[in-house]
């Protein structure tokens, strides 16, 4: 078990290495330099050669891959003399807008995308299994024909389509909830809840149906197996065969898309956030991509890359969890 | 607690079959999955049930044990178990008496053992189930002792172990450990041997036997493997087409077959004893579509000597009649007589399996 995540681990540093670096050649990818962007409209050559050697992007390119490299694990200084700035590891550079550090930025947006996704994932996650596995039981009643409708028009919507229904119902034509808005949970828990019920009902809604229909199918299948046979002729109750036996074995496929899916959703949900009016990495994404506010740019798609990275890594390790046979290899 | 009706003790058969029927409403028609099938196994005892795929072996298996979806498979006719009666019994009730009084040994272990627990763990829940008081302990003790009981080496450590850290023989040794931790008084096997190679084969039968004395259990044995129900059986039913078209002991269905289907199978085995040369003989055709089986005798297609009784053997479905010998039964056309020349007839022409 643990040379299993040892060997997960060595195979994640690589593909964040190779990620890291296709980020940083971001930087010289686009047509405009950041210097120029930095400096504003009447800068002089000078002015912008100034601006390149405080940025350090006057230096060689292996070179200034190894100091960005530096600037993450143990820390670097910008500039030197009077524009000399200590940026503390993990450094990720300054914000090309207002010279805030990326990893303020980061800091006050993560928390805000955490929130959304994590209490998302849990309301779709039961919602979808229980509803997966109700209709899979109820094969071919009413009741079942009624889930596959309710997710088959999940599945077909749009979180903008969606989102705004349950704003007009629930915020502005009733008032039954306040417009979102976001508390850290440790301020202030139970109005950290309230302002984010609308966009944990929507993304726990329309995501509920895709897992809803995976797990009926799997419900299905491992329902037919001869294992939930032995279970049954071992005189269990059904509940038992169901639980125990059935939806420990259906759920192994589910784990994995789960984990995918919120390893790709921590990194921003860029369309919730700006419906709800939120500050969450999506935007912060979007944003910085708008401004060419590369540094930003940088860290955000390094950000999302390290959450899949270690989505993965939880899903294989979980994996090997549920599923003795997968530690044999 | 749901009351069970006390077992009577000592009289007749433990596990006495009358009539039962199974039928399936699907979308291509009507299976008659089981039609009119009627036997009676004693304590102590095995039945062997023969025939083809398809035949209603494993679906009469499982009518017994009440694991057919209600919602799909009507059953009519009688199983009585230890005296009481289980078409109709409610499922709450039927569930307590599975596992306890009657248990099952499904053919491929590796399929039939959960992959995400361990071998013990499945064992000791099949006690705890119909145990309700005992603890984690007494299960573990208990199924540890089944699992040396069966022969498996280091019972102790084994029982820690998921199933497919078992061999073959292993999984299936477990398995009947599993189906005799209650100490049912019927047990089911459903070609237990069959996923197995042949070494371990005969080890199984063996253990199975010593079990049988051991426990006094009633036994049925379902295979397709006419060897092995030689070597275990006290009495077989040969199915067809979900009917029974012999039925006596292993004496009278395997050294004096009447029915001619009983008479393909035997043909189709290799002898140790016949012409080492001679050919098999398998069985022409196709076993019959349960949707639409032949009219008469479900084995009139297929069978040598149709056409010997006029148009009966395509219009009348001959009935499961007593023969000479007593307690042998056969299902056919032709004249008592007749059979028994044919047979002695076969045997001159291919070395049937003995």
């Amino acid at each position: 078990m643990l040379r299993f995540v040892v060997r997960r681990l060595l195979v994640a540093a690589v593909t964040l290495a190779v990620i890291s670096l296709v980020t940083f050649g971001l930087f010289f990818a686009v047509p405009s330099s950041p210097a120029k962007v930095m400096c504003g409209k009447n800068c002089t050559a000078a002015d912008i050669a100034q601006v390149e050697r405080r940025l350090g992007i006057d230096q060689p390119l292996p070179r200034q891959y190894t100091e960005f490299v530096k600037g993450v694990f143990v820390g670097r200084t910008y500039g030197e003399g009077d524009f000399r700035q200590d940026c503390p590891a993990p450094c990720l550079g300054y914000s090309f807008r207002n010279n805030q550090p990326v990893t303020k930025i980061i800091a006050q947006r993560a928390p805000v995308t955490f929130s959304i996704v994590l209490g998302g994932a849990v309301l779709w996650l039961t919602l979808g299994i229980s509803l997966g596995m109700v209709s899979a039981l109820r094969r071919g009643t009413a009741l079942d024909r009624a889930a596959i409708g309710v997710t088959l028009a999940g599945a077909s919507m749009q979180v903008y389509f969606f989102g705004l229904i349950l704003l007009y119902l629930l915020v502005y034509s009733t008032g039954l909830l306040p417009f979102p808005s976001y508390t850290p949970l440790t301020e202030n828990p139970a109005r950290w809840a309230v302002g984010l019920l609308l966009p944990w009902m929507t993304l726990g809604f329309l995501n509920s149906a895709l897992y809803a229909r995976l797990a009926r199918a799997q419900m299905l299948e491992t329902l037919s197996e001869d294992f939930v046979r032995t279970a049954r002729a071992k005189g269990l109750s059904a509940r038992q065969v169901h639980t125990r036996h059935a939806l420990r074995a259906a759920v192994t496929p589910i784990v994995t898309i789960a984990g995918l899916d919120i390893g790709t959703s921590l990194g921003g949900t860029f369309i919730t956030e700006t419906i709800f009016g939120l500050q969450g990495l999506g935007k912060a994404t979007v944003e910085a991509v708008q401004f060419l506010n590369l540094p930003v740019v940088m860290a955000t798609v390094l950000l999302a890359a390290v959450f899949i990275v270690v989505a993965n890594i939880v899903v294989d390790v979980l994996y090997a969890v549920i599923d003795p046979r997968v530690r044999l290899s | 607690m749901v009351e069970l009706p006390v077992p009577r003790s000592g009289e007749g058969p433990y596990l006495q079959v009358t009539d039962l029927r199974v039928r399936f409403d699907t979308e291509d028609g009507v299976v008659r999955a089981v039609d009119g099938v009627s036997f009676a196994v004693e304590r102590g005892r095995t039945l062997g049930i023969v025939g083809e795929s398809g035949s209603g072996k494993s679906v009469t298996s499982l009518a017994i044990l009440g694991l057919h979806n209600p919602k799909r498979a009507a059953i009519s006719g009688e199983i009585s178990v230890g005296g009481r009666q289980l078409v109709g019994m409610p499922e709450e009730e039927v569930r307590r008496l599975r596992g306890r009084d009657m248990a099952m040994i499904f053919q491929d272990p590796l399929s039939a053992l959960h992959p995400y627990y361990t071998v013990g763990k499945q064992i000791a829940e099949a006690y705890r189930v119909h145990h309700p008081r005992a603890g984690k302990r007494e299960a573990r003790t208990r199924a540890v002792d089944m699992l040396g009981r069966v022969g498996i080496p280091q019972p102790g450590k084994r029982f820690d172990q998921y199933p497919h850290e078992f061999s073959g023989g292993m999984r299936q040794r477990a398995m009947i450990a599993m189906a005799l931790v209650n100490d049912p008084d019927l047990l089911i096997a459903d070609e237990p041997t069959t996923a197995l190679d042949v070494t371990v084969q005969a080890q199984i039968l063996d253990l199975l036997s010593d079990l049988q004395e051991e426990f006094r259990s009633a036994i049925i044995l379902i295979t397709h493997d006419l060897g092995v129900v030689s070597q275990v059986a006290d009495d077989v039913l040969v199915m067809y087409g979900g009917r029974a078209v012999e039925r006596g002991s292993v004496e009278q269905v395997l050294r004096r077959p009447q029915h001619p289907y009983t008479w393909g199978l035997l043909s189709s085995v290799p002898s140790l004893h016949g012409d080492a040369d001679a050919d098999l003989v398998p069985i022409k055709g196709n076993p019959p579509s349960l949707i639409n089986l032949p009219s008469g005798c479900a084995f009139h297609p297929r069978c040598r000597y149709a056409g010997r009784n006029g148009d009966r053997s395509r219009t009348e479905v001959p009935d499961l009649v007593p023969a000479t010998e007593r307690g042998h039964l056969v299902a056919c056309h032709l004249p008592e007589a007749a059979r028994q020349r044919l047979y002695r007839d076969e045997i001159a022409r291919v070395g049937v399996a003995r």
